[in-house]
This record gives C-alpha cells, structure tokens and sequence, in this order.
C-alpha cells in the first residue's frame, strides 16, 4: 500500500468512530438543550438554573472538588516521592496504593457505606471503644457534615490512585542527574522537591490535575450510594431529569453547563501549568 | 570532642526516627487503601442477618449467604452477564480500532498528524458520560436503545482514547529498527507486523486491552442511562440502591471490585510505562 | 553480478534538502564506504538504496535492473544496523534464519546455512541463546550473520562498529573486511569514522551537505583532496591552509616566502600541507610555538603562523617548548592548492 496513505487508513477508524460517537453527539446535546417548545431559545437553561436544587448541586460539586482535588494532589505527590526513593518492597507498595484505579465509583461508594451506615464497622468501633452508647445513623439529613465527609473520604480513597500513576510515571522520566547535580550545589531535599521535582513533572501534574478535576464534576455514583438525595450534585440532577422526570432537553442543558465548567477549568489548568517551549526534559 | 560525639548519636537518632516515620506512613497509607477493601470483604461474606446487625465483628464468619442472596436475587445475574458482554466488546472494538492509530501516531510523520493528537486529547477535559444523553435519543431511533452493543460503543467512546495514547507509547517502545530489519530480510509491512511487531507488542495490548475491559465494566452513568431491560451490574445496582438489602449493596460491590484486584494485578508491570509516555 | 547505479537521486525532507543530484556507479564486488559528519545524507542515501526511505527524484539500479520502486525485501539486498536490530523475541540461531525462512527455504536448508555463517561469524555456540543474553559484540555478530545468510547481492551497513568500544571495533574491523573480502557481495558501509573508513574501503564517498564531493580509493581521498572540504576532513589532525599571493611565473607568496606552485593567474589561491609532510628547516615558514603534544612517536605541534592556526607532525626526540620559533619546510611535492572561490583542487 501507499506508504503516505497509509497512516490515514490508520487513523481513519479512530476518527470516524470518535466523530460519530464524540463530536456528533456534542452537536445534538447542544441542539437538545437549546430547542424549546417554540423553536430555539434559552429555555431550557432558565428552567434549569432557577430550579431550587441547582443551586445546591452546583455548590456541593464545586465544593466536593475543592475539597477533594488539592488533598489528592498533595496525597498523590507525597506517595509518589515516598515511593521514589524506596528501594524493597517498591511494587508490592505500588500494587497495593494502585488498586482503587481499577475500583468503580459505585463500588467505592458501597465500601464507605459498609463503613458509614447505622449499623456499620464505625459505629461498631465507636461503641467498642465506648464512645457512643449506640449507633448512630451517620448518613441522615441530621449529620450533613458527615455525609459530605464520608463522600470526600470515598473520593480520595478512590480516585488518588489515578493521580498517583501519572505522577509516579512522570518522576520516573526525570533523570536522576539533575538530583545529584542539586544535591552537589547544596540542595536540601525540599529544596530538590521544590525546584526540580515539581517544575520537572509540570507537564504530569498538568494531565492530572485535568482527569482528577474533570472527573471531580462527574462525582455521581458515590454520592448516589452514600448520600443518596441528601447530597444533590449536578451529575445526579442531570440523572434525574433524563429519568424521574422524562425532560430529555433539560438533562441536555444541565449536560451542556457541566461541560462548560469542565473546559473552563481544563483551560486554567492548561494556563496555570503550561511549559514553556523548549523547557521539556 | 563530646560535643562532636553528641551531634553524631544526634544526626543517627534523627536519621532513623525518620526512617521509623517513612516506613510508619507507608504502612499507614497501605492500610488507608486495604482496610476499606476488607471490610466490604467482612460484609460479603457474612450471612445477611449478620450484616444488618449491631455490632459488627471485625472478622469474617465465611457465610455464603449474602452471595447466593445476590445470585438468586431477579435479574442479578442477566446484568452480570449483560456487564461482561458489553466489557467485552468495549475491550475488542478499543483494541481493534484504537491500536491502528497506536501505530500511526508512533511510526509515521502526517500532515494532521497534531490534529489528530487534539481530537484524542480533547477527549479528556469532556466529561464523556455526559454524552449518553443524545445518543439515547439517537439509539432509540437506530433501534439500538437498550442493547449491549449500543452501550459497548459509548464505552468504547471512554476507552478509545486511553487504547491509542497506550499503544502509541507501547509501539514507540519497539525501534522501528526492528522491523526495517524485517522488510530488508524479506517481510512485508504486513508480515514484519505480524512476526516482530506483534509478538513484542502482545503482552502491551493484553494489557491495554484489560484497561478498556475494567473502564467499561466500571461504568454507572451511561449505563444508567442507556439500558433499561437489559441492565448491567453497575446500573443494576445504582438503581436498586434506594430499597435493596444491605447485603445485596455489599455482595455487589464485592463483585464489582474483584475484577479491579486482578485486573490491576495483571496491568502492574505496564501500569506506569503506559502512562508515562501516554500523557505526555 | 551486482553493479550499482544510483542516478541523480535526490531527497526532500519538506524544504530541506537531504540530498542533491547524487551520482555514483559501485562496482560488482566493490565496497563503497560513505562517508561524512552527521547530517551529511549519508544515511539517507544508504536508505534510499535499501528502500527504507523513497527518493524525491532519480533511480536506482542493481546488477542491471531498476529496483528503486520496490519493496525492500524484493531488493536482493541486506543489512546491518547500527543498533543491530536484533530481534528479541527470537533465539540467535532464528534470528540468522528469518530471512531464509521468509523465503520458504526447506528446514535443513535453513539449518545448514544459519550453522555455516554462524561459523563464519564465530557464534556457533550462542545459537540457542536471546538477544537479552547477548554482549553488544556478539549482536553485532548475529546481525552481519543474519544478513550474510541471505546470500545478498548487495550488503548495506549503516554505522555497524559505532555502539563498540574502541578495542572491540577495531577486531570486529578486521574481522569484517576478511568475512566480506570471502562472500563476493558488493558492500556500501556508512561510517563517520575515517579510520574504519581508510581501513574498510576499496573506495571512499566524502559526501558533505547533501552532496559527494569526492569518491576515490583511501589513499587518493588523504593525498590528493578534490576539494578543501576534503582536504580538511581527512587526516588527524587535517591538512592546514595558509592564504597564498601570486607573484607571477608560478611562484606563490606564503606568509612571506616564495613557493613554487600551479600556473594560474588567479590572484589567490589557498596553500594546503599535512603536518607529517614538515621539517624542520633552514628555510621555510616561520612558526611560533603554542602548544607541544607529545603522542610517543611523534610530537604535535600547534603553532601561529601569521596569526594562522598550523600544526606539525614532528620526531619525539626534538626538544621543542611552546614560544619556541620554528622554520618549518613543506615537502614540495605534498603541497596542494585549492581554488578560495571554488574551494575546488588546483594543480
């Protein structure tokens, strides 16, 4: 075959299958959320924000993201340099911080339930240790301190790994010289975390801090499991409307307003942590 | 002289106070991640009285009960089958038609090739669940709504991106070298794939082909969204949360982790190779 | 038979000009080593002919026939990498018989010719082993093996000694010049490296920015340079160059003495010397001592002669210290003359 074709033939099925199923359907969200019961218009868009829980949901996954995000960030980065210098035991440490990668929100959700419900293993600890006379149901509309925390806790407890990965991939690019080039000139090892880990790995933090806080806006699962309607958030409304409610160009716009959140934020973290040109290792 | 000596015992206290304090937070972090697992793993296997009483052990009876509660529980184990059909075709359909583009990208200098890149990466700052929504409408029409194929491709959709970006670094890792070798000794593009690509590059695709499995399998929101008769496990139980049995919440969620324990076992060895390039 | 042919070839990359107009016709049995600094098109070339790489414009023949639009392995040719190209998943002994098995060669048949250049190549004994388990000499080895296997016409190596340590290359050198000298195969050999050059070849291709500015035996290419380029590539260190005035009837000023040289009527030309072919005497150029570096049998000498850079290849027992002033006397019949305009050899 034509060797100049060829990577075209390559790519071809990749974007054919993305355009449909990517691209496309962008279009029709879009016209989904702007088409109202006469023609185009904002419609949607007004029923959807001035509805009593968006701006509740809206709050709570902001929130939930701020809290969750920058703990993740630093758990990630603390793991992945404790990690770096280990000598035995590196993988089996690994394996074991790695597993939440492979474990979906929804089982994570349960797992923190099996801890957090009325007659879960915290209750039961509380009151073995005798501080508490009985259970207490942790996860009503009474404790919503606790109910945020125990989806916090959920989230970090899962999704840290998928930052961990990246991070611990991209300190493993960064060759071992310019550490002892640092050390000779006199750097402590914060100062070699400062001045040459953390400017060196800007192109990983970058990729993980926009799959961490892109997926941060999709928290669904977990809080169904754990909050239930206690915690609205955006995914969960978007949820509602396509199914309870049956408003298919509602769901769209709530959709829409979700993505633009999501490129907004990818866009300043782009800005924020971008390389300059010629800078890369 | 003392003061000399005095420092040293010093500078060695503080040294292995600190090595006591790496190897404690280690530990520590190891059980922040293992503890939870174990006690879903308490809950599954006690019988279901146990799990809905006060207090809980901290230790296993080895009951079976919420387990074979959750198999003979109705349409249980059709969304199980249905989770593993729909895991499966995301895994051959990303492998199929993402590897190719793998390839591209790793071995050829194209005009588009950037643009190409901005397509598949553009993918990630979208939360691509979200696009369940129109194709639902769109499935409908195409009679595709409710079946595990059109499920498969809005898995495959996820997973698409991760399969080109991992086979991209996993076929930059073989120097294209190897396969010159192979045209000047009498192969074709095709039979120097096949006899030095392939073979190199099998347990890499293995992998990434497991990653697409463990994405789609993971999946809630488009599931959710997209099946209604023929649901699997995730949307099964997302939609039996609100009155299930505790115990079929936590046989479930013990179902839906097994896989992600082997499947990371499996991956370990390309886990980090696969995204240190990838996401450059 | 395996004449070579390569017919105004030229390759764009974008709008960079790897290679310009090349000329060059290899003889059956002759080996050709190509050479030049990197970023020369010498790779490129050897490429072209392997058919790695496609030309922009020209052709390419062997033994008679125009193969520049087939696949490489329709070429009847084979080669060594420079990284070996080993294959890995593969043992040694099936590494050397991929070719033949490509082309469906009976089992014993497979066998007896992997053993025999394996022989060849002295690695009888690793045929069992991984390329894992192999030292970089001994890759070197399976992949020359591997390629002689296929009985080639044309054998095509792209800097196959440069990943050896120096005392390794230097054996696998030799080794290679009688293994090849045997096989009757034409050979085309890219290096950087003039030594292995002058060693290897039957005759040398200098090719600088994308053109062969001059393809002759070893000895031709350090006596008489085509070109100044030449002149001060080749040799360690190359010739030196002093401005030379005409002052008519042949004779030449440089740096204020009076040389015999071409009849010409430019006005300038540039004079050029190698530093073995100095002495020491009473006339001649006056050079100040910089620098002295002993190299055991010989000294080198950088010194300035009217504020020039020139070096001297003189006997170890002479006592010489940098300030020292020195007459030094260019043998009259190594003296060359470049065209500063040309840059091309006058004589």
């Amino acid at each position: 075959m034509n060797a100049r074709l060829l990577p075209y033939v390559l790519i071809l099925p990749v974007t054919l299958f993305l355009g449909v199923f990517f691209l496309y359907p962008f279009v029709l969200v879009a016209k989904l959320a702007f088409v109202g019961s006469e023609g185009l218009s904002l419609e949607n868009f007004r029923d959807v924000i001035s509805y009593w829980k968006f701006p509740i949901s809206l709050k709570n996954t902001m929130l939930l993201a701020a809290v969750v995000v920058p703990v993740q960030l630093a758990l990630a980065l603390l793991m992945a340099t404790m990690v770096n210098r280990m000598e035995k035991g590196r993988d089996l440490v690994l394996y074991i911080w790695t597993i939440p990668l492979g474990i979906s929100d929804l089982a994570a959700g349960i797992i923190w339930l099996a801890i957090f419900e009325q007659s879960g293993f915290l209750n039961s600890m509380m009151t073995g240790l005798g501080l508490s006379d009985g259970p207490v149901n942790f996860l009503s509309y009474q404790n919503p301190g606790i109910v945020f925390l125990a989806i916090a806790l959920a989230e970090i407890w899962r999704a840290t790994a998928i930052m961990l990965v990246i991070l611990v991939a991209g300190i493993g690019l960064i060759p071992k010289e310019y550490y002892e080039a640092a050390e000779v000139f006199g750097a402590s090892p914060w100062q070699r975390f400062r001045r040459i880990t953390l400017p060196m790995l800007r192109p990983s933090l970058q990729t993980a801090l926009i799959l961490r806080v892109v997926l941060a806006f999709e928290v669904f699962a977990v809080v169904a499991a754990l909050g239930g309607t206690l915690f609205p958030v955006l995914m969960g409304e978007i949820y509602a409307y396509q199914f309870d409610l049956q408003n298919t160009n509602a769901a769209a716009a709530l959709a829409l307003i979700v993505l633009a959140i999501s490129v907004v934020f990818t866009l300043i973290i782009l800005r924020a942590l971008r390389v300059p040109k010629g800078a890369t290792i | 002289m003392t003061d000399a000596a005095t420092t040293l015992v010093d500078q060695s206290r503080t040294r292995s106070s600190g090595r006591w304090l790496y190897a404690a937070s280690i530990t520590l972090l190891c059980a922040w991640v293992i503890v939870p697992l174990y006690l879903l793993l308490i809950n599954t296997l006690s019988a279901p009285e146990t799990v809905n009483s006060f207090p809980k052990s901290f230790i296993p009876e080895f009951d079976l009960g919420s387990l074979q509660f959750f198999a003979g529980f109705r349409g249980m184990l059709e969304a199980l089958r249905n989770s593993i059909v729909v895991a499966l075709l995301t895994m051959v359909m990303s492998v199929l038609i993402g590897a190719p583009a793998g390839y591209a990208l790793s071995r050829f200098e194209f005009r588009g090739k950037e643009l190409f890149r901005m397509l598949i990466l553009l993918t990630r700052a979208f939360p691509l669940p979200l696009l369940a929504l129109p194709l639902a409408v769109l499935f409908i029409r195409t009679g595709l709504d409710d079946t595990a194929f059109g499920l498969a491709l809005v898995h495959t959709t996820l997973a698409l991106p991760f399969a080109v970006l991992i086979t991209f670094s996993l076929f930059s890792g073989i120097p294209v070298e190897l396969e010159e070798a192979a045209w000047t000794l009498g192969c074709t593009r095709l039979t120097a794939f096949t006899k030095v690509v392939l073979p190199l590059i099998l347990p890499g695709i293995t992998a990434s082909a497991i990653f697409a499995f463990v994405i789609s399998w993971n999946e809630v929101f488009a599931a959710a969204v997209l099946t209604i008769e023929n649901r699997t496990l995730t949307a099964f139980l997302l939609q039996t949360l609100g009155e299930a049995p505790m115990h079929l919440k936590f046989a479930g969620g013990f179902i839906l982790v097994v896989p992600a324990l082997i499947f990371i076992f499996a991956v370990r060895k390309y886990l980090f190779a696969m995204w240190g390039i990838a996401n450059r | 038979m395996a004449e070579i042919q390569i017919k105004n070839v030229a390759k764009r990359f974008g709008s960079y000009q790897a290679l310009h107009d090349i000329n060059l016709t290899i003889a059956d049995q002759e080996f050709m080593v190509l050479l030049g600094a990197s970023g020369c098109g010498k790779s490129t070339l050897l490429r072209i002919i392997a058919g790695l790489e496609t030309q922009s414009t020209g052709e390419v023949w062997i033994g008679g026939r125009r193969i520049d639009h087939l696949p490489p392995k329709d070429r009847g040719i084979a080669m060594v990498f420079q990284n070996y190209a080993v294959f890995p998943h593969l043992t040694v002994f099936e590494n050397i018989g991929f070719g033949l098995r490509m082309q469906k060669l009976p089992n014993d048949q497979v066998t007896r010719r992997v053993q025999r250049t394996a022989e060849l190549m002295h690695i009888e004994q690793l045929l069992k082993r991984y390329s894992g388990e192999l030292s970089g000499g001994q890759r070197q080895r399976v992949a020359v093996a591997r390629a002689l296997a296929m009985e080639p016409d044309v054998i095509l190596m792209d800097e196959p000694l440069s990943n050896l340590d120096a005392l390794l290359r230097l054996e696998m050198r030799a080794e290679l010049k009688g293994v090849l000298a045997e096989s009757n195969t034409t050979a085309i050999y890219v290096t950087h490296d003039q030594v292995e050059a002058m060693s290897l070849a039957d005759r040398i291709s200098v090719m600088h920015q994308g053109r062969i500015v001059q393809a002759a035996s070893p000895v031709e290419v350090y006596r008489n340079p085509a070109e100044r380029f030449v002149a001060g590539f080749i040799g360690n260190p190359p010739m030196n160059f002093l401005p030379a005035v005409n002052s008519g009837n042949g004779q030449w000023t440089v740096a204020g003495r009076s040389l015999p040289g071409p009849q010409s009527a430019a006005g300038n030309l540039d004079f050029a010397i190698r530093p073995e072919d100095l002495r020491i005497a009473s006339e001649g150029l006056t050079a100040r001592v910089r620098l002295v570096e002993p190299l055991g049998a010989h000294l080198l000498v950088t010194c300035d002669v009217e504020g020039t850079m020139f070096r001297a290849i003189l006997d170890s027992d002479m006592a010489i210290r940098a300030g020292d002033h020195l007459t030094l006397a260019p043998m009259q019949d190594r003296i060359r003359w470049f065209d500063p305009e040309t840059t091309r050899s006058v004589a």
